[in-house]
């Protein structure tokens, strides 16, 4: 038959080969996909965000089977799931345990990705594809936690939403559009529903997809930062490399169950996880006329929420004061046409730092957090990609960072030692503490870039063979 | 380097573990009945006599009892009264409105009562109600009649007293008195304020300067049952409601330990074997 494609298979794999590129796409994602032989503990997660993400929407399938979209009967529907249908408890804590864990394999995903340096040439996309996935999973959680209509339910969905009400001039019919409502009300459930189990879902799936293709068209980084390209056989086979099947896939089965052992020792012994995963205060049904005494978001949203009340009034000035320092620092020590438009942008930013409410600014403090993550492979100058080879200071700012985000949440959690207490000041100095250790890792990247010879990182090594 | 962080990490965890005791009344730890059947089905007969009357337990079936081990006969002729049917669900007499009426607030539905004043990594829901229950006292300046420690000016009135019994109580705070003339600190002089309760409600204050006071603000709190032997009984009573509303608050909390014990085992040789298998791939790569 003219237009027939030649293929290795016979028989029914031979008649689909000769269709559909099953084979083909078999051996370059899987056997004949080259993965490094040095991958370590943290190469486990992203195979475990993907199993995560497969169990969210089989179990969230099943809870929609049950759950009713309706403020009326939302919270009810949820005790009726966890009471009376057949094994209804298994899935709701399921789903109610991955969606913490879901945010605590990708909070250590990102952070495989920031050490072993995974955003840098050539995976910028692979990292803008999962800064994509990470705002997503956000939206997905923050529309998901309003459905149980519990009083963190409602009133987390309240807060959030008014920050819309922060931007100028449209801001509160902004959020009325939102709601579709003055207050967060059955028609906020019903599009915040429709949200969570489709349009979220389609995209996330979509940029999963795309993070996937695009990793494995440039293959994944590793912790040394070798190119498992450079060295080939003389097949054409990676040296560094190794089949994905069935070496990696025996491997991420291990992970998966050491995984399943901490996953199901939370579902089956403690779905609440002390009031982290499944807050107390959610068990009381939502009542918009009763706000709670302290509104406290779930624990993966924390950094990022302290950032948003911690700029205060007070605090804008601290920041309009920054700014117009950048501006100067601009002026002097840059040339021509970038010398005059930094500076008058960033002091029109001071102006504007004044002129509107803080609580604007805190929603672009909160949103600059995460979007500030798109740029990253274009901030960082250093020549080697892996913390393995950085010089000592900059894993002592790489710590600072890791053990200061977590901080930032701290204040939500009150302790006999701490009462619940917005210590803003404290987070003013978090922040501070966030802040300079990335603007001084960019300035020395800078740096580092212009004259080798200052901080020079550990020689690399160029293959993973020894020889 | 990552052992560090990680160690790091752990430490900041560990700090947000530390208990709280809310700053009220410090609750006191619910005896652990439940998996004590007798206790249960106890609870559960006060809890329909009792609590019924004003609260709901929406999300609970009067059928459902049949978990601690009721037949359909004995919940249709000792615990439904009012010509309801075991499938029925658990809702209180009282209308919402009138409750707001009439103690000031809508009687809270009952069903998940005790997960929901859990606090993060602190007492449980379960010390919460066994503390609430047991800390009633007279007090006349309340419009019932009725105030409690661990909800102070609670709308609702002691519904249970008859079973506890009279009680007094006396209320000893020390109080730290900056006199005029002296900044606070310098020659801060403290005073003991006793204040007594009576079996009626009537309430009688003792005010005294303590000199040479080197502890900090505190309060301690006695109560003295007129009739002990009662409000010993009682004490258990309240042990076997609060067992049957944590058990109410999730049924299946039982099942689901009995099931996971089985299901981490299964999942622990399922690890062995996928660690076995893992090396034995790995074993010729170099």
């Amino acid at each position: 038959m003219a237009g027939d494609k030649t293929v290795e298979t016979t028989g029914l794999l031979g008649w689909i080969d000769r269709r559909f590129p099953l084979t083909s796409t078999y051996k370059a994602h899987l056997s004949e996909y080259y993965a490094p032989k040095n991958f370590n503990f943290w190469y486990f997660f992203g195979s475990l965000a993907l199993i995560v993400l497969v169990m969210q929407i089989v179990t969230g399938i099943f809870l929609v089977m049950h759950y009713k979209p309706d403020a009326q009967f939302a919270f009810q529907s949820v005790e009726y799931i966890m009471r009376e249908v057949p094994g209804g408890w298994f899935i709701r804590y399921m789903h109610s345990t991955g969606a913490s864990m879901f945010f605590v394999v990708v909070y250590l995903h990102m952070v495989r990705a920031l050490i072993y340096g995974s955003y840098r040439k050539p995976r910028e996309l692979i990292w803008i594809f999962g800064v994509g996935i990470f705002l997503c999973l956000m939206a997905e959680a923050f529309f998901g936690y309003l459905l149980p209509w519990g009083q963190m339910s409602f009133w987390g969905a309240q807060v959030i939403v008014n920050l819309f009400s922060a931007i100028p001039f449209i801001g509160p019919e902004l959020s009325i559009w939102i709601r579709g409502d003055y207050v967060v009300s059955d028609a906020t459930l019903n599009r915040f529903f429709s949200f969570h189990v489709i349009a979220i879902p389609l995209v996330l799936l979509g940029l999963v997809a795309a993070h996937v293709v695009a990793l494995h068209e440039v293959g994944s980084n590793n912790p040394d930062g070798v190119d498992i390209k450079a060295k080939k056989d003389k097949y054409g086979r990676p040296l560094d490399g190794i089949p994905f099947h069935p070496y990696y896939t025996v491997h991420d089965i291990m992970g998966l169950a050491g995984f399943l052992i901490i996953f199901m020792a939370i579902v089956f012994f403690g779905p609440e996880m002390g009031g982290y995963f499944l807050e107390f205060n959610n068990f009381i049904p939502a009542d918009p006329l009763k706000t709670p005494p302290h509104i406290a978001p779930v624990w993966y949203f924390t950094p990022f929420y302290s950032m948003l009340r911690a700029t205060t009034d007070d605090f804008t000035w601290v920041l309009s004061g920054l700014s117009v320092l950048a501006a100067i620092v601009m002026f002097f020590r840059h040339k021509g046409l970038v010398k005059i438009v930094s500076a008058v942008i960033l002091i029109v930013v001071a102006v504007l730092l004044r002129a509107i409410d803080a609580k604007f600014w805190g929603v672009v403090a909160m949103g600059g957090a995460v979007v500030l993550l798109f740029f990253l492979p274009w901030l960082d100058y250093s020549p080697v990609k892996s913390i393995r080879y950085r010089p000592g200071w900059h894993k002592v700012l790489y710590g600072i960072f890791f053990c200061k985000l977590p901080d930032l949440g701290l204040p939500w959690y009150p302790t006999a030692q701490r009462s619940f207490q917005l210590d803003v000041a404290d987070w003013h100095a978090d922040i501070s503490g966030l802040l300079l250790p990335d603007a001084y890792l960019e300035h020395t990247g800078h740096v580092q870039a212009r004259s080798r010879s200052c901080h020079l990182p550990r020689p690399l090594s160029p293959t993973l063979i020894t020889e | 380097m990552i052992k560090k962080l990680i160690g790091a990490l752990a430490l900041v965890i560990a700090a947000t573990g530390a208990h709280a005791s809310g700053g009220g009344h410090p609750l006191e730890a619910a005896p652990d009945r439940i998996n004590d059947m007798a206790a249960l089905q106890n609870g559960a007969k006060l809890f329909v006599n009792y609590c019924l009357n004003c609260h709901s337990a929406s999300a609970m079936r009067y059928n459902k009892l049949k978990d601690i081990g009721l037949t359909d006969e004995q919940i249709k002729t000792s615990l439904l009264f009012t010509g309801e049917k075991v499938g029925d669900l658990m809702m209180g007499s009282i209308s919402a409105k009138d409750g707001k009426a009439w103690f000031g607030a809508t009687p809270p539905d009952l069903s998940v009562i005790a997960r929901a004043k859990s606090a993060n990594a602190g007492p449980s829901g379960s010390d919460y109600i066994y503390t609430y229950l047991r800390t009633f006292y007279r007090d006349t300046s309340r419009p019932t009649g009725w105030n409690n420690l661990a909800y102070p000016n609670v709308g609702m009135p002691h519904v249970l007293w008859e079973r506890q019994g009279p009680r007094e109580m006396t209320m000893v705070a020390m109080h730290e008195h900056a006199a005029e003339g002296h900044g606070k600190g310098e020659h801060a002089s403290w005073q003991r304020i006793t204040t007594t309760y009576d079996a009626m409600g009537y309430s009688t204050v003792k005010t005294e300067n303590v000199e040479h006071y080197h502890g900090g603000v505190a309060a301690d709190v006695k109560f003295k049952p007129l009739d002990p032997a009662r409000a010993t009984a009682y004490d258990s009573e309240v042990a076997d409601l609060t067992a049957f509303m944590t058990w109410m608050a999730e049924p299946v909390q039982q099942t689901r330990k009995r099931i996971g014990v089985w299901v981490l085992l299964f999942l622990g040789i399922f690890f062995v074997i996928a660690w076995r298998l893992n090396a034995s791939f790995w074993k010729h790569v170099k």
